[in-house]
């Protein structure tokens, strides 16, 4: 609970502040409170993802955009009212929504019942991998790795196109 | 330029505890939490934290640009060349009891040889991001 006022406070500054370098360490701030949540609900794994990516990697990455770029945010264009009207409805839906889950923690909800049983009784005789997570990762569903290591590769080489200064470039620079 | 001193020691100090910890959390992926992704990322943000403090030119001697960007092919063929290996040997593609048929043998090895595929990937893709972005004033 605390940790979720902290979360709101700091979305309250995101959107208060005006200088990107401050958003952009604030949204590093989140993150790790949103780790800390993960770490809270025993989810391990994504709260280690959580902290390197999001509070680690991605606040590298956005400062380093940011140096390409201005420091400041620009004042808005379009009318305001229309973005806070579209994000009123979709709160008030989702928390219309959040009426119709079963309570937190219940055994017989349909994703407890589901294959997730299957995993945690098959992973260890199966493949002798202790962390069911990693076992599903890495064996069970080892198709989706191999689509998200694809993906990494995709957007690294996207990158690359885009921003890669190219030999012919910087010597047309200099003459 | 002298208050500089304090971070090049801290980061001299801690630089072979991240890839340390990042070697960990590569290797222990089996039964902790933690694998390829996470380690990879970690590898990579001690490297961007040496570049940070001791500047481009010095990070690319130890760490050339080239090596990473030849990682991130590399490691998605790795990762394809293990499931081919199955495929070959009459299992289904990313099938790791095709590796060795003692018992869990070749679910383990399969799993550390990804894992290593998916490292080498992630490291290689935010490195030369990382590069791509600061080479770019």
């Amino acid at each position: 609970m605390i940790l979720l006022t902290l979360m709101a406070i700091v979305v309250i500054g995101i959107i208060r502040f005006k200088n990107l370098f401050n958003i952009i360490i604030l949204s590093s701030i989140y993150s790790f409170l949103m780790a800390s949540i993960l770490l809270v609900l025993d989810a391990v794994d994504v709260a280690l993802t959580e902290a390197s990516v999001g509070a680690g990697i991605s606040t590298v990455l956005m400062l380093s955009t940011l140096y390409l770029t201005k420091r400041n945010e620009n004042p808005p264009i379009h009318n305001q009212i229309w973005p806070l009207l579209i994000a009123l409805i979709t709160g008030a839906l989702l928390v219309f929504g959040t009426y119709g889950m079963p309570a937190f923690g219940i055994i017989d909800t349909p994703i407890h019942n589901h294959v997730g049983g299957e995993y945690l009784l098959r992973s260890i005789p199966e493949t002798g991998i202790a962390n069911v997570v990693t076992s599903v990762l890495a064996s069970y569903r080892g198709f989706d790795t191999l689509g998200e290591i694809t993906v990494i590769f995709t957007a690294a080489i996207g990158i690359i196109a885009i921003l890669k200064k190219t030999k012919t470039k910087s010597k047309a620079k200099v003459k | 330029m002298r208050l500089d001193v304090i971070l090049r020691i801290a980061t001299k100090i801690f630089l072979p505890f991240i890839f340390m910890f990042a070697i960990y959390v590569q290797l222990h992926g089996d039964f902790g939490p933690g694998g390829g992704f996470q380690a990879g990322v970690i590898l990579a943000a001690g490297i961007i934290l040496y570049t940070i403090t001791f500047g481009e030119r010095k990070a690319k001697e130890y760490f050339p640009e080239k090596l990473f960007e030849i990682m991130i092919p590399i490691g998605v063929l790795i990762f394809i060349l293990t499931g081919m290996y199955s495929l070959i040997h009459g299992y289904n593609f990313l099938d790791y009891d095709a590796i060795s048929h003692h018992g869990t043998h070749g679910q383990h090895l399969g799993v550390l040889v990804i894992e290593m595929g998916v490292l080498i990937t992630v490291s290689g893709s935010m490195v030369t991001i990382f590069y791509n972005f600061i080479n770019r004033d």
